[in-house]
């Protein structure tokens, strides 16, 4: 029994926080659907959800009672058990990656040394459901949906490898850990060292995410739903599910390798130390917020609930207070604050995200396979090219990394430059081979 | 949906009894976000790739044909308004100016400056729906309600006018029923004084992009010989470069009054049709400004009976709709009903240059292209 | 041909160079009074039934040289030019229409019945001519059993026109690429603009097969 108990401590911590995850992730991911549709309803000059609780903060518990009493309808020449299971497949996939995720210094299932790279295969299986999903429709719609889905992440999986890449030669590292400890021991997040490889990984993260302006393989104008025309009720919402946690890890990775993870702003200069107590405040401003506004609520019952909101605000910046005024050497500290600025990043990277899909419209099919292929994959290739020469040249003949840095980025620029020129030289789309009718 | 050929499925010159190992065909609507309303699209897919289309339409017919055969000349003129229901007053000024041509009544001005002013507001609301539908339809999710903020402040000025948004029915045959209200003058300034920096802010949003850009251009293309053969008017015509508007051509209404251009395309895709009817947006409301500074005192109702029995005979009229040349053909046996009226519509005729316009593209650029042709199903189908 | 100047069509009586394409100005600025109190100028109503008028100018000449007989009458309606041709040529005068007479775009192509006629259907093409800003109808009477030719070889425009003339009027044509009913369901038995067709008739068997009502009004 002891050996047991013995065999079992080291996992208690990770084991609790994989139970918060998948406890809490549903929840998480209904509520970025609502800031979702906020910010949609800001950019498109309206208001979005205001009826099922203050501002709609109860809209996402309503969404889910009504997608979990939907019918669950199978179509007859579907693939049952394929059709069953893919979605699972996209939920779990995305689920796992996040359990080498560093939510903070403390907050981490497992420190794998392969941390990264165990995080980018296992987020890409979740294609698989997207596959199986659409084939098993047995539908057209979800057939083309699922074969641009497939086409879309096989390609956009290179260049992100290599937006990565260029941040993890800075690194020295896969160790998810490692890579925030050593972007603090360096003083500078690697956004700054290598712009090229975060603005890649940007553009190829959105496109490994299927979302807007590379949302094809869903396109509602063109296929309905693509992958997911077939699906309603529950199913869907697994979908949607894993869609969401996609987000997160790519946020999470980008966040993570470019942004400095957990770390606040200038970790290293005492001036800046004021930041810690930053998010109390932030909280703090949010209960008021939440506090002015309850009496202005119409119905009872959303006075109670922004009043409850405002508590939980308010509680929030009781807990972040109190982790900012402990020793700077309590796990507690680091573990309360990096979470919230870690979090706050994932959310930076999310709204993005957001603003990017209510901005643009969809590019082609043909036109996302030009853009990775002709554009994105060279110039990270040139990016990873001159980085590793930066590091060689700093290691090897003492130059200052930066002007090496500087130095790569300018080539790499050149040749973005330069694909660019030659793809607006391109004949437009070649004329149809127009018959008379 | 995964369906065999069969008799219905019907390209022309093409033999769709055996398809090849890479070809699909693919039914787009009548239930499709993006087939705006009703169209129904059999696509000849070759992986992605569009070798053949046929639109089937007729699922929003209503025989309003046969319907005015049976109605006299004023119970007939609401019906109008439900063709091209997006474009209602445009409709009714047609078919009003038809049957003023057929009974040879003249219309006093103040009524013609009032209409052309009403008809020119519809023609922004009816571009601004199209312009939202067709972003949205390529993607862009935010321009529709910006669009709609617009198109709201012309509804209010209908609905202030006559009572209606939609189907306004708003004029009467031999001039107007109403008086405009006190304040048209002021709402009609109002709106148009800052919907130039509207136009601009949809531009920003679209014009440039790359993305709008690269899924525009090129796509689509319409040359005028085709379009010419084709029969196709209005926007889609003038961007493939004919220069011709039947508010110039044929002046109805109070055009003849007014200073504006009509704009042209030179290559006749999709990106010169957006960018000849936002220009069109922004004629119409120099239009509107020359014409609201000076309405002409006076009757709106010119000498029209109660009993209104024209004498027998013909005559086609038509107007420059938002959409094209709407043309009506009344054939009067000299009762007080029409014995033929023949609606000419431009949703219809400028979809049969679908199938042209479609070929080699991708599946993505049909609704672009069905965008682009902006049609009405109901009046498509009548 | 095309530099000869024909007489104005009454329809156009105001000079409208911007009609033309390649012209790229504005309408000069018209000076604003008395713009309405100018245009009409119509016989007053006095004489109510002064429509059809003969029609004749050079045009009209020119068409009479070329097809003689076929033309049957020419007139005036609403000071609109209609010429009424012999259906077995109607394919000559349209392509002759086209390419000798620039009229490059057909407007519209319908039928209007007449059950009375000896021939029933008068079937209407609506043409119009870009160089000339001018607008011509053509008017040719077909018996029920006649097959009139198709235009769609001749204007591509006439191929769902005609189509949708066949689906409302029976009229079939001949030579046409793909002459199937376009607004009705194909089974559809009964062609509802004609005279005889009742504006509460349906195709009661069709709408209980397909619709699974009992009608469908």
């Amino acid at each position: 029994m002891g050996t047991v108990v013995e065999f079992l401590k080291p996992h208690l911590l990770p084991l609790l926080w994989a139970v918060v995850i998948v406890a809490v992730l549903p929840l998480v991911a209904g509520y970025i659907v609502l800031l979702e549709r906020k910010v949609m309803a800001d950019i498109q000059a309206r208001l979005g959800p205001m009826r099922v609780g203050p501002h709609g903060l109860l809209q996402p518990i309503a969404d889910a009672l009504k997608l979990l009493l939907k019918e669950d309808i199978i179509p007859a020449n579907a693939d049952k058990w394929i059709f069953w299971i893919a979605p699972l497949i996209s939920v779990t996939a995305a689920m796992l990656a996040l359990s080498a995720m560093p939510f903070g210094p403390v907050f981490q299932i497992a420190d794998l040394n392969v941390g990264l790279l165990f995080i980018v295969a296992v987020s890409s299986l979740g294609i698989f459901g997207i596959v199986l999903g659409g084939w098993s429709s047995n539908s057209h719609y979800a057939l083309l949906g699922a074969l641009r889905s497939a086409a879309q992440v096989v390609s956009y999986e290179v260049a992100v490898g290599l937006a990565l890449v260029s941040g993890l030669l800075l690194a020295g590292t896969l160790s998810m850990r490692k890579i925030v400890e050593a972007q603090a021991e360096q003083g500078i997040w690697f956004v700054f060292l290598a712009p090229v490889g975060f603005f890649i990984y940007l553009v190829a993260g959105i496109a490994e995410l299927n979302r807007a302006p590379f949302d094809l393989p869903e396109a509602e104008s063109e296929l309905v739903a693509g992958y997911m025309t077939e699906y309603s009720g529950f199913r869907w919402a697994l979908y949607f599910l894993g869609e969401y946690t996609a987000m997160l890890v790519v946020g999470g990775i980008g966040t993570t390798l470019f942004l400095g993870g957990w770390l606040r702003p200038f970790p290293n200069v005492a001036a800046f130390d004021f930041l810690d107590y930053l998010p109390a405040v932030f909280f703090l401003a949010l209960t008021g917020y939440c506090f002015y506004r309850t009496p202005k609520q119409p119905v009872p019952i959303q006075k109670a609930v922004l009043g409850l909101f405002g508590l939980l605000c308010l509680s929030f910046a009781a807990v972040l207070g109190w982790a900012a005024t402990l020793p700077a050497e309590a796990a507690a500290r680091g573990g309360i604050l990096g979470a919230f600025w870690f979090l706050a990043k994932v959310l930076l990277f999310l709204y993005s995200f957001m603003w990017f899909r209510f901005t643009f419209p969809r590019y082609r099919f043909d036109q996302l396979m030009r853009l990775g292929w002709h554009f994105l994959i060279p110039v990270s290739l040139v990016n990873v090219m001159g980085v590793g020469a930066a590091l060689v040249l700093h290691r090897q003949a003492g130059w200052p990394l930066w002007q090496g840095l500087v130095l790569g980025t300018v080539a790499t620029l050149a040749v973005a430059a330069w694909l660019v020129l030659v793809r607006s030289r391109r004949p437009v789309a070649a004329p149809p081979a127009g018959e008379e009718v | 949906m995964a369906e065999t050929p069969t008799r219905h499925v019907h390209f022309p010159g093409m033999d769709t009894t055996v398809l090849g190992a890479d070809e699909i065909i693919i039914n787009m609507g009548p239930q499709h976000p993006s087939t705006h309303g009703v169209l129904r699209v059999k696509l000849h897919l070759d992986g992605e790739k569009v070798i053949g289309s046929e639109c089937i339409i007729g699922y929003l017919h209503r025989g309003v044909e046969k319907i005015a055969e049976h109605r006299s000349y004023q119970q007939f003129a609401p019906y109008v308004d439900r063709m091209d229901y997006v474009a209602a007053v445009s409709n009714g000024l047609g078919y009003c100016e038809a049957v003023e041509k057929l009974l040879e009544v003249e219309v006093p001005p103040r009524a013609k400056v009032v209409r052309t002013i009403l008809t020119e507001l519809q023609r922004i609301a009816s571009h601004l729906l199209w312009l939202g539908t067709h972003a949205l339809d390529i993607g862009a999710l935010t321009p529709i309600f910006y669009c709609f903020r617009e198109r709201e402040e012309i509804l209010k000025i209908f609905e202030k006018y006559c009572g209606a948004r939609l189907t306004t029915h708003a004029f009467r045959i031999g001039g107007l029923q109403y008086e405009v209200y006190d304040g048209f003058e002021e709402d009609v300034k109002r709106f148009l004084a800052d919907f130039d920096r509207k136009i601009d802010e949809y531009e920003a949003l679209l014009t440039t992009n790359r993305i709008w850009v690269e899924r525009t251009k090129g796509i689509g293309v319409l040359s005028a010989q085709d379009a010419i053969a084709l029969g196709v008017t209005g926007p889609v015509l003038r961007a493939s470069g004919v220069k011709w508007d039947i508010r110039k051509a044929f002046p109805y209404a109070a055009y003849d009054r007014y200073d504006f251009e009509i704009p042209v395309g030179s290559h006749g895709d999709t990106y010169d049709r957006y960018l000849v009817r936002m220009e069109e947006m922004r004629q119409s409301r120099r239009i509107c400004l020359q014409a609201i500074e000076d309405i002409p005192s006076g009757p709106i109702l010119g000498k029209v009976g109660k009993v209104m029995k024209p004498a027998p005979g013909e005559v086609y009229h038509s107007i420059e709709a938002p959409k094209g040349e709407l043309g009506y053909y009344i054939v009067s046996d000299g009762t007080t009903q029409p014995y033929r009226v023949r609606i000419r519509p431009p949703s219809f005729i400028n979809l049969q240059a679908f199938d042209t316009m479609v070929r080699g593209h991708l599946v993505a650029d049909v609704v672009a292209i069905i965008g682009t042709i902006d049609i009405v199903l109901g009046e498509v189908d009548r | 041909m095309a530099d000869e100047p024909t007489p104005k069509q009454p329809e156009q009586r105001q000079p409208t160079p911007e009609g033309q394409p390649g012209a790229h100005e504005t309408s000069a600025p018209k000076p604003a009074e008395k713009p309405a109190a100018e245009k009409p100028a119509p016989p007053k109503k006095d004489a109510p039934a002064a429509w059809p008028k003969p029609l004749d100018n050079e045009m009209v000449r020119r068409f009479r040289r070329r097809f003689g007989d076929a033309i049957l009458e020419a007139v005036e309606d609403r000071k609109q030019a209609i010429l009424v041709v012999a259906v077995d040529r109607l394919r000559e005068i349209a392509e002759y229409a086209r390419e000798e007479e620039q009229f490059d775009m057909l407007t519209d192509l319908t039928a209007v019945d007449w059950p009375k006629r000896e021939k029933r259907f008068d079937l209407v093409v609506n043409l119009y001519s870009f160089p000339r800003n001018e607008r011509l109808r053509l008017k040719a009477a077909v018996g029920e059993q006649d097959r009139p030719p198709s235009l769609t070889p001749v204007w591509a425009a006439a191929n769902w026109l005609e189509r949708e003339c066949f689906d409302m009027f029976g009229i079939r044509f001949e030579g046409h690429p793909d002459l199937r009913r376009i607004l009705l369901p194909e089974e559809w038995v009964g062609h509802p603009l004609r005279k005889d067709y009742d504006i509460l008739q349906q195709d009661t068997a069709w709408v209980r097969e397909n619709l699974g009502i009992e009608s469908g009004q």
